[in-house]
């Protein structure tokens, strides 16, 4: 079984999820050291850990091929990933939502405005781009580009946005990365959900 | 048909899968694409690259964009020498580590810092020189860090001086070209820069 690995994980982070997904539901042994990031921290290199993950344990070959065109797929969405989802669900996520109604200050219109449209023109990209006709993003299985954009589209949830709610084709494709990956899914966005349903009882 | 690789030399990743290829003597058919001509726009080469970006790989019927993608796409089929992508699962993935990591910060930085230093005054409106204006202190301050530029020297004394600066020709000349572009040009692209400072 090999010695167990040790991870620090903020479940509040999206790279963080995409990590404790794969974890889970590949059954490597491991220990979830929970940290909360400072402000401003920002995780960025999810990506490496995912692939070294997935060629050092004995998982299924289809969260990473080894085949190099399928390879270069996942790898091409990974890269683009950080310069496109990433940024802009970023700038939804909820500490740029929830706090200013929580310390009564106005949410920045003209910035959320403009993040809206960001991240629309973002979801064209990933819908013609990548997710095409496709089950998954890099093709008829899941692997870790799945993960790292399912997570990190569910983030502006935390603050009572559905940004896939009008775009049933995502929509459909979020769902194959939840049925792929199982309880490992929710149990990786309990904090975020309880984000959310603690943000409604306030409404 | 050969291997093709769409660049842009102006551009930082285009440099870096150029210098790869180059390198590790990958015969390639150089397409030159000119971001600043809106050539990425064009047709043909959305048939090879949906994202409308460089650079951009076509072997066969196979496409592929982005620059890390890439190269290890050629470092795979090529079997370049192992220090380039290291087989041994930890030095890999420090690999991965710092690729992952370079795309928001080493790179966003020296976009802000080429479009600062090129200086294309009609580019930017009034309300966004404030803004410009506060970035030049980072472009002074990165010229100062003595161990990134012996690291700097290191990497083009292993790819080869005459191999470096080849690549580096047209950037290093952006300041005077730029002069004499036709500013209209210049135009499409004042959107995206005032983003990248706003």
């Amino acid at each position: 079984m090999g010695r167990l690995v040790e991870v620090y994980l903020d479940l509040l982070s999206q790279p963080c999820r995409a990590v404790h997904i794969l974890l889970t539901c590949t059954k490597i042994p491991h220990r979830v050291r929970t940290v909360a990031l400072r402000k401003g921290c920002v995780m960025c290199c999810s990506d490496a850990i995912l692939k070294y993950l997935t060629t050092k344990y004995d998982v299924p070959e289809h969260w990473y091929p080894r085949q190099p065109e399928r390879r270069a797929r996942v790898d091409e969405y990974t890269a683009w990933h950080h310069t496109n989802t990433r940024p802009c669900a970023l700038c939804l996520r909820p500490p740029q939502v929830l706090l200013p109604a929580q310390s009564g200050s106005p949410v920045d219109e003209a910035r959320l405005n403009r993040a809206l449209s960001d991240l629309d023109d973002t979801l064209d990209k990933l819908e013609s781009m990548f997710l095409r006709r496709q089950p998954f993003l890099c093709g008829d299985d899941i692997t870790v580009a799945d993960l790292l954009a399912a997570c990190e589209l569910m983030q502006p949830l935390g603050g009572g946005r559905d940004v896939l709610k009008e775009r049933p084709q995502l929509q459909q494709w979020s769902t194959r990365v939840q049925s792929a990956v199982g309880e490992a899914f929710d149990e990786a966005h309990s904090v975020l959900y309880a984000l959310r349903d603690r943000r409604r009882a306030r409404l | 048909m050969a291997l093709e690789l769409y660049l842009d030399l102006f551009s930082q990743p285009c440099r870096s899968v150029y210098i790869f290829a180059k390198k590790n003597n990958i015969s390639f058919d150089f397409k030159k694409l000119s971001l600043l001509d809106g050539q990425q726009y064009g047709e043909d080469f959305g048939k090879i690259s949906l994202i409308r970006k460089v650079p951009a790989l076509r072997d066969g019927d196979f496409c592929l964009a982005e620059s890390v993608a890439i190269m290890l796409y050629l470092a795979e089929k090529f079997k370049t020498p192992d220090f380039w992508y290291p087989a041994d699962l930890r030095q890999r993935a420090r690999v991965n580590e710092y690729l992952s990591w370079q795309h928001t910060a080493i790179r966003m930085h020296g976009s802000k810092i080429f479009w600062l230093r090129v200086r294309s005054p009609s580019l930017i409106c009034v309300g966004a020189v404030r803004l410009v204006m506060s970035y030049r202190h980072h472009v002074l301050a990165v010229l100062e860090y003595p161990f990134l530029s012996a690291w700097r020297d290191r990497v083009q004394e292993a790819v080869g001086k005459e191999l470096f600066d080849e690549a580096h020709q047209y950037i290093l000349g952006a300041q005077e070209s730029v002069k004499s572009m036709d500013s209209s040009k210049m135009q499409v692209y004042k959107p995206k820069i005032l983003r990248l400072f706003m």
